[in-house]
Parts: C-alpha cells; sequence; structure tokens
C-alpha cells in the first residue's frame, strides 16, 4: 500500500498549497499535486484525539473498511460510562455543556401523554453527580409510577450526506474513505455554521482550541486495530462498532438481524449510527 | 480561570451541546451591516443609474456611505471566529459547497467595487485638494488622485461612464451579496425557524428599508449640523422609497411567519410555546409594532395627506429611526430566535448576552459605530454633499 491511498483528500490540496508557501512549487506541480503530496507521507493534518502520533495509523487502509456503529437502546443502562470514557479519552471538557457522545433518558409516567427527556445538563442531574465533571442519572423518578423509561445512547453519526461538511467553508471537516467525519483542528476557523448545520447536536465549539470538535468514532484508536472508548468500556454492549465491508462484523449481523432505524431520516444525511429499540418521541 | 464560555439556561429537553449557543450579537450586527451597505448603495444608485433627481442631494453620501458600511463586515466576523488569522483559509481553498465558502470573494469584489466607484465619484474633489489644498490634506489626496490629475470634459465624461457602468453592477451584487446572507441562514435545514426559500427575499427587502432609513436620518443630522436647508422633494422621495419597500418587506415576512405556523411541522408546539412567550416583546411588540406598523402608518399619512416641511422631516426621521431599530430586531429574532429554539424540537434555550468580552455586546456596539466613525473621518477628506464640494469651500477660503 502507498502513502497516497491512504492520504485523505482534502488534506493532499493543503499540503500542495503549503508546498506553494514553501517555494517548492511551480507551473508543472499542479498537475504534480498528487506526487507531491504523497512524498510527504508524515506530513499530514491535525490529530483528531488525543494523543495519536501519525494519521491515519501506519499500515493503516482506508481503503479496506466501512465503519458503522450500532446501538441497542434496549440493553442502555444509562450508567455513563460511556460518558466518562469519552471524556477522559478524547480530552472533552469536563463540564455538562460539552459532549462527544451522551445518553438521553426518556420516561413516561402515568398519565402522560409525552415523555419526560433529560441528559447530562439537566441541574437535577448535575446535582446528583456532585459536580460538573462527573456524570450521573438522578434517581428523579422514584416515587412516580413510571410506565415506560429507557436510555438512548447519542453521537456523531458520520453521515453519509453530513450537513457539517457540506457548510465547512474551509473543508476543514471532510469525510474519510473509511466512513468518518473528521475535523481538522489545524485548519478550522472557527465559524461553527457546522455547529448550526448539524441536526443531531453533536457538534461544539472547543474553547480551549477556537475550534469545533466532535465524536471522531475514536479514529485514533479504530485506525490501530482498537474499538472506540465507549464501546470499550459499556458493560451491556448497548453500543457496537463494526466494519460493513466485513458481513460477520458485529455490525453487519446487527443490521442484518434487526429491522434497524436512524435518527431524523427525513433531513437527508443519510446517517451512519444504527438502532434498535428507539421510540416515536426519540428525537 | 477566565470563564470560556457561557452555558445558556433552558427548558424542556435541549441537546446537551446545544447549551452552549454558537452565534451571538455579532452575527446579529453582521447581516445587520451588510444590509445597510445594501440599502444605501440602492438610494445611492437611484440617482445615478435611474437618473431620479430627487435622490440627487444624498447620492454621494449614500455611496461614501455604503463604503464606511461594507469596510466594517469583516469585522463581526473576524471578532466571532475562534481562529481570525485563519480567515483565509476560506479563500485560499474554498469549500464550494459550503454557503458560506463565496463570501470572501463577494465581499471582496463588492467592497472593490465601492472603493472604486467612490474614487471616480470623489475624483474632482480630490484632484482639486491635490492642486489648491494646504497641509497634510493636499498630499493624502496627491496619493488618492492616484496621479490621475485631468479634470478636462473628456476626462470627467470618461469617469461617468464608469460611475454608470459600476452603479449599474454595483445593484445585482449589493443585493446579490445581502440575499446571500439570507440564504447562509435558510438554507440550514437543521432549524426550523431558518430553513424557508423566503429567507433572502426577506433579508434584502428589510435591507433596502434600513439602508433608506439610515440615509434619510444621517441626510437630515448632517444637513441640521452644517446649517443647510433639507431638500424636501429627496426626503419625500426616500420617504416613498422607504414606504414603498416596507410594505413589501411586511408582506414577505407575515408570508414567511404565517407558512412556518401553518406548515406545522414536527416540533411547533415548542415553536408556538416560544413565539407565544418569549418571541412576544421582541417580535410582536418592538419589530413589528413600534418598528414596522408605526412608521407604515406614519409613512402612509405622509404621503396621503402630502404633508410639507418640518413635519414631514420630523415625520421621516422618527420613521427611519424606528425602521432602523425594526430591522436590527429582524435579525436578532432571526440569528438568535433560531438558536434559541432546540434542535430537538422538545425545549427551548436562552440567549443571555454578556456585555464585556470579545462577542459581548460592548464589541458589538463599537462595531456598529465604527462605520460612523469612518463616515466621519471621510468627510474631513471629501465631501459628499451635493450642495457644495471642499473645492468650493477652499475657493471660498482663499478668496476671503
Amino acid at each position: 500500500m502507498t502513502n497516497d491511498t491512504t492520504k485523505p483528500e482534502v488534506p493532499a490540496r493543503r499540503i500542495f498549497l503549503r508546498n506553494i508557501g514553501r517555494g517548492a512549487a511551480c507551473a508543472g506541480a499542479v498537475a504534480g499535486a498528487g506526487l507531491i503530496a504523497g512524498a510527504h507521507g508524515a506530513d499530514t493534518p491535525a490529530t483528531p484525539a488525543s494523543d495519536g502520533q501519525s494519521f491515519p495509523a501506519p499500515g493503516y487502509d482506508w481503503n479496506a473498511h466501512r465503519w458503522a456503529f450500532a446501538v441497542d437502546a434496549t440493553k442502555c443502562i444509562g450508567c455513563l460510562r460511556c460518558v466518562e470514557a469519552c471524556k477522559k479519552e478524547n480530552h472533552v471538557a469536563l463540564d455538562a455543556h460539552h459532549f462527544r457522545t451522551w445518553v438521553e433518558r426518556y420516561a413516561y409516567l402515568e398519565g402522560e401523554e409525552k415523555p419526560h427527556v433529560d441528559s447530562m445538563p439537566d441541574p437535577v442531574n448535575i446535582q446528583a453527580a456532585g459536580s460538573e465533571e462527573k456524570y450521573r442519572f438522578a434517581n428523579r423518578y422514584k416515587d412516580a409510577k413510571v410506565e415506560k423509561a429507557f436510555f438512548v445512547p447519542k453521537l456523531c453519526n458520520h453521515c453519509t450526506h453530513p450537513a457539517c461538511v457540506q457548510v465547512c467553508p474551509t473543508g476543514a471537516t471532510y469525510k474519510t474513505r473509511d466512513g468518518f467525519v473528521l475535523i481538522d483542528h489545524k485548519y478550522c476557523i472557527g465559524c461553527q455554521y457546522c455547529v448550526q448545520a448539524c441536526p443531531y447536536g453533536a457538534r461544539f465549539f472547543n474553547h480551549a482550541k477556537g475550534v469545533t470538535d466532535k465524536c471522531t468514532w475514536c479514529y485514533h484508536r479504530v485506525t490501530r486495530g482498537l474499538m472506540p472508548a465507549c464501546v470499550e468500556v459499556c458493560p451491556v454492549q448497548a453500543r457496537m462498532f463494526g466494519d460493513l465491508n466485513d458481513p460477520k462484523s458485529v455490525v453487519s449481523l446487527f443490521i442484518r438481524n434487526n429491522r434497524v432505524q436512524v435518527l431524523k431520516p427525513e433531513t437527508g444525511n443519510a446517517p451512519n449510527v444504527y438502532y434498535i429499540g428507539l421510540d416515536k418521541e426519540v428525537v | 480561570m477566565e470563564t470560556l464560555f457561557q452555558a445558556a439556561p433552558f427548558s424542556g429537553y435541549v441537546y446537551p451541546n446545544e447549551t452552549v449557543i454558537p452565534w451571538s450579537v455579532l452575527i446579529v450586527v453582521y447581516p445587520y451591516l451588510t444590509g445597510l451597505v445594501a440599502g444605501s448603495f440602492t438610494v445611492s444608485s437611484l440617482f445615478h443609474v435611474f437618473g431620479m433627481e430627487q435622490f440627487r442631494p444624498v447620492s454621494r453620501f449614500a455611496m461614501l456611505l455604503a463604503l464606511c458600511l461594507m469596510v466594517c463586515v469583516p469585522m463581526p466576523l473576524l471578532l466571532h471566529l475562534g481562529h481570525p488569522e485563519r480567515a483565509f483559509n476560506a479563500m485560499i481553498t474554498p469549500h464550494l459547497t459550503s454557503a458560506f465558502a463565496i463570501f470572501g470573494y463577494a465581499a471582496s469584489f463588492y467592497t472593490l467595487l465601492l472603493l472604486v466607484e467612490n474614487w471616480f465619484v470623489f475624483r474632482p474633489q480630490i484632484v482639486q485638494i491635490a492642486n489648491e489644498g494646504t497641509g497634510p490634506l493636499r498630499w493624502i489626496c496627491r496619493v488618492l488622485s492616484l496621479g490621475s490629475n485631468d479634470l478636462s470634459e473628456h476626462a470627467m465624461h470618461y469617469d461617468h461612464k464608469w460611475i454608470y457602468a459600476l452603479a449599474v453592477i454595483g445593484i445585482p451584487a449589493a443585493l446579490g451579496l445581502h440575499g446571500y446572507v439570507g440564504f447562509v441562514f435558510g438554507s440550514l435545514k437543521s432549524r426550523e425557524w431558518w430553513s424557508s426559500d423566503l429567507m433572502p427575499p426577506v433579508f434584502l427587502l428589510s435591507a433596502v428599508i434600513s439602508g433608506t432609513s439610515l440615509v434619510i436620518l444621517l441626510y437630515v443630522i448632517t444637513s441640521l449640523a452644517r446649517k443647510v436647508p433639507i431638500e424636501e422633494s429627496c426626503i419625500k422621495g426616500l420617504v416613498y422609497t422607504l414606504w414603498g419597500f416596507l410594505m413589501f418587506a411586511l408582506l414577505l415576512e407575515g408570508v414567511e411567519f404565517a407558512s412556518l405556523l401553518y406548515r406545522s411541522r414536527e416540533g411547533i408546539e415548542t415553536i408556538m410555546t416560544y413565539v407565544t412567550g418569549r418571541l412576544v416583546v421582541p417580535f410582536f411588540v418592538l419589530q413589528l409594532g413600534l418598528g414596522s406598523l408605526v412608521p407604515l402608518l406614519t409613512l402612509s399619512f405622509l404621503i396621503v395627506r402630502g404633508v410639507k416641511g418640518r413635519a414631514l422631516i420630523g415625520a421621516a426621521c422618527a420613521s427611519a429611526l424606528l425602521v432602523l431599530f425594526a430591522v436590527l430586531m429582524m435579525r436578532w429574532n432571526v440569528v438568535i430566535g433560531g438558536q434559541e429554539i432546540s434542535k430537538t424540537g422538545k425545549g427551548l434555550v436562552t440567549y443571555e448576552p454578556e456585555w464585556f468580552g470579545r462577542e459581548g455586546l460592548l464589541a458589538a456596539g463599537s462595531v456598529l459605530c465604527m462605520p460612523m466613525i469612518l463616515m466621519f473621518l471621510a468627510t474631513r477628506i471629501v465631501t459628499p454633499w451635493a450642495e457644495e464640494s471642499r473645492a468650493a469651500l477652499l475657493r471660498g477660503r482663499a478668496a476671503s
């Protein structure tokens, strides 16, 4: 496998421009942009997560995979280990307002048509956790008659037609060949147009870095043969991750064996997080 | 440690990341400024392109005003960006699927057009000061004249052809630039409040009324300050322009609002809670009532009754001030309103603007004041008033 095949298309263009800046380019180099980009294998774009040394990992063939995420909402117990693991793994701000992944709780109380929905920023949950740096669902319905209640884990859907990528004015956020939507933190101007465009509320502003941020499905782990942190720590296998190119992967089997749903299909974004156990009120 | 963000209070269920509002009051100011540019340029073109004589007194003034406003348009955006030093990335590698990718080019083109147009309009004055003036102003004008000192009839005829051509190109450019700002919001399918095909024309018409209002107000204020008579025919023409466009603006906004409610898509309950709750004062009372209907009725009265003199000027100014306020409120209600309604359709967020800080009210207010400061400085060099010119003043001084 050559470096050319592992280079994302957008960063290649950027590397080309960088080379122009170095005086290395001339008119003829325009045609050879790909070659120039390929010659600088180590000169890769920003690491998307905490500690990636190279991007993607050496030996990883991004043409060989088509990753997808699956959630069995019927299994989720709302323990929020996934949220904590994600925050730690990806150095997400420890507060109740910035999440790469979160869990929603839906509770139908007796005699009520609409469910009560809450999540991490809810003051009652913050109080139960003791601080904004810890995450817990308060036992707030212990005295109520709950007819139905369930949890729904949420994260970036790494859509096939991502609205966030569409609106990015610089191309700092892009779709990779193996199915991820990533952000080049060294190129993002921090306009937050993508934050507005995402219908799932999956994006947020990283105030420390001045750029937008979101779940990467732990690209730095996946390209090294590991599972995303949230999948790794889930005690009930409510979160699954796998390669759609592999018919025996857990996600391929999940999609084949279940009648799966995606969130907000009407947006046309074609999300790639597949759910079972949703409800009409899940947003 | 400095607080990096301000968490917004919320009710109902909103996505956790929505509790920090992405676009602040600066993004309210940004379309407001571009709207004022488009509006004042339109007023200027009514004379330069359409040859409507009654607008002669304000045509050059409106042209210079458009330039001073346009120069400030990038300021709120740059203040807002997380990495303003990377702003040119959008121009170096424009991501062409983005509704915002072309903004840098469109804005640069239009700024350049305004610069050249203003240069042609004020060239005779600049050359005269460069030849006859004294002190540093003479040197400034020598530089500004770019060595083009020919004021012969042939040269002036040539200038006029350019002024006309640039004004003709400028109209679609100005209106396009602002309609495009409307598209930036209207094309987002993630927010029901914004997602509308009518957003570009709504932005456009409100731009024209805000620009016309600013021209009315500044024309009257500067005329009073200079103790020169105010051309009533000009005020009347501006009143007609404002009245006509205000009707269309109100109509379109009404249609847009009605369709949103009538379509009643998912989340309409939350939108209705918002509309009948938090939105009552900023939208119904301030924007629609005080800022739009009151001036519309006033202007209608002025036109129907044929009011003249000080009453006309006073009422026109009051209406202009109200319309300026209404359009600012419209920008606020669109930009902030859209973000206060959660994407979940199940909750509302409350934007609480900060006073100080990079994205605070003080910064936004300063950005709004900048064009006026620039305008003041520009009028120290050239004179945009129709009835006099700097050169005439200089000659007068020399004679005395």
